[in-house]
């Protein structure tokens, strides 16, 4: 599968190549490494946490508003704690789950930015590390949040954990800032950037990411119009309402009706989740796609290996949002093939990630000769 | 300013302040919002079980009200960010867009005000319930779509030429 690559980068540090500790690999690599955690850890919250979880608050939910029809008001606002333990669980999960993978996009943004970044190739350097260990920083700080609470905090509201998630948001926005400062200086002194073999590629892999990636945003955007347009307020206002009939049984103990509401409210949930996370898939997927498609050149597999992954990728990067979509009329059918688009995005993104890896130079080793 | 210089540029702002807008929102406002939304629910349930609906349906309308607020100001934050990786990398890509230098320009500033206008239109639905912040969000993430599929249609100009 490997394309034979007998040379070596003399690319110095920081410059626009791709040597062993420049910032564009450091950046790439930890973006790319960064998405497939996020999405691994996606898929095991997925199988795992998130129906079991749905469930557990549907649960308490469902006691608190029998307590309230019995009369126990001590048992509703404990059935209430429940839940709300139960739902920032969840929140906190997926928060990791968004956060990890947006910044390894953010990060493989800003490897491709460095022919455009005009700071010194050791600052840059150190941007890029610091911003790698606010990425990280961010997402374990929140995943955290819930098993740490506010034990041994100095406030009242806020815990350690979410402390050093704020600090790690504060380390990638200032990693960005310095990287956006080193733009605007490139723009202010008009200095043109070297050629870069990433952002003049035209291989079929990558003109088909590229093609695929544009395709999935704009369905994305046109299915979140739609939403926006058709459901969102239908769906709160439908929230407020079965809400509401819950609570008006159980100050009439109808215990039937209690029920009738609680899966009414099980049935929104799910409609609102499935179509938030369809649109918000179909414009992730693509916006990697696309990404993808600027690092094709790097990928070191034969080309014939390459236009697999990408087809791979972009079959996946479809699947997914779709099925998610129809999770609500074809059930688990539907969800299983959903997961199913989602490990093979996984697996075309591992895969590019290796031939990432395979790197050796010859691209920036051959640009180097013609300047020569 | 060249197209890219707009999208570069702009979407990097953008980037800075969808995450400075996420980083204050929560340190300082998420954590008293959720225990908001609880707490009114909670309430309601309670006064059910005394069997006060006034202030059952009271506790419900604050709850729908901090919830309404919530899921907005969350949405801004994801949506500045999405909005800016998208203008960074059509920058990046910019070059595969088969147009005029002058309508590239042109469909590169309606991507940008599209950009940062449709989550501000979300933002100010959280201050005033009247029409015109749907309108203005609604007519941003319009610019949006046109700007993105016109971009899609030179790109695609590109590949068949």
């Amino acid at each position: 599968m490997a394309t034979p690559e007998p040379l070596i980068a003399a690319t110095k540090m920081g410059e626009t190549g791709f040597a062993l500790m420049s910032t564009r690999r450091l950046l790439t690599l930890a973006g790319i490494g960064m998405i497939l955690v996020g999405m691994i850890f996606g898929d095991i919250f997925a199988v795992f946490v998130l129906h079991q979880n749905a469930a557990h608050v549907g649960a308490s939910l469902a006691a608190a508003a029998h307590s309230a029809a019995a009369d126990e008001t001590a048992a509703v606002a404990a059935n209430f704690q429940n839940t709300g333990a139960a739902l920032e669980n969840r929140g906190t999960k997926v928060d990791t789950h968004v956060h990890l993978i947006a910044f390894g996009y953010l990060a493989l943004m800003l490897a491709l930015l460095q022919p455009w970044v005009r700071i010194s190739a050791a600052s840059a350097r150190k941007l890029a590390l610091f911003f790698v260990f606010g990425a990280v920083l961010l997402p374990l700080g929140v995943f955290l949040i819930h098993y740490v609470g506010l034990a041994y905090s100095p406030l009242q509201a806020i815990g350690w954990a979410s402390i050093f998630a704020d600090l790690g948001g504060f380390m990638v926005l200032a990693a960005t800032l310095g990287f956006g400062v080193g733009i605007v200086r490139h723009f202010q002194t008009r200095h043109s950037p070297q050629q870069d073999q990433l952002l003049s590629n035209r291989s079929v892999p990558a003109r088909w990411l590229l093609a695929g990636g544009l395709f999935l945003v704009l369905a994305g955007f046109l299915h979140g119009a739609y939403y926006a347009g058709v459901n969102l307020y239908r769906h709160e206002d439908a929230d407020y309402r079965i809400l509401l009939s819950m609570s008006s049984a159980a100050a009439a103990r109808n215990h039937a009706q209690i029920d009738q509401a609680i899966s009414d409210y099980g049935q929104l949930q799910g409609d609102k989740a499935v179509s938030i996370a369809a649109h918000a898939h179909a414009i992730e997927f693509g916006l990697l796609a696309m990404l993808l498609a600027f690092f094709q050149p790097y990928v070191q597999l034969r080309e014939a290996w390459k236009r697999r992954w990408a087809g791979v990728l972009l079959m996946g990067s479809l699947l997914l949002p779709v099925c998610v979509q129809m999770e609500m009329k074809f059930g688990l059918l539907a969800g299983g093939i959903a997961d199913l688009g989602g490990l093979l995005v996984i697996v075309a993104l591992l895969a590019m990630w290796i031939g990432i890896v395979r790197y050796t130079g010859n691209i920036d080793a051959m640009a180097q000769g013609r300047q020569a | 300013m060249s197209a890219k210089q707009v999208l570069l540029i702009g979407g990097l702002a953008l980037a800075i302040l969808g995450m400075s807008y996420g980083l204050w929102y929560a340190a300082f406002a998420e954590h008293q919002a959720l225990d908001g939304i609880g707490q009114s629910l909670s309430s309601s349930f309670q006064a059910a079980a005394e069997k006060d609906s006034s202030a059952a349906e009271n506790s419900l309308l604050q709850y729908r009200e901090a919830k309404y607020r919530y899921d907005r100001q969350v949405d801004v934050h994801g949506h500045w960010l999405g909005l800016s990786m998208l203008l960074i990398i059509v920058a990046i890509g910019y070059d595969h867009v088969s147009f005029s230098q002058k309508l590239k320009t042109l469909l590169a500033w309606i991507l940008l005000i599209g950009s940062a206008f449709f989550p501000l239109g979300v933002l100010m639905q959280t201050w005033s319930h009247g029409p015109a912040p749907r309108y203005v969000a609604a007519l941003a993430s319009a610019m949006v779509i046109v700007a993105l599929a016109a971009m899609v249609l030179g790109f695609l100009r590109r590949q068949t030429a």
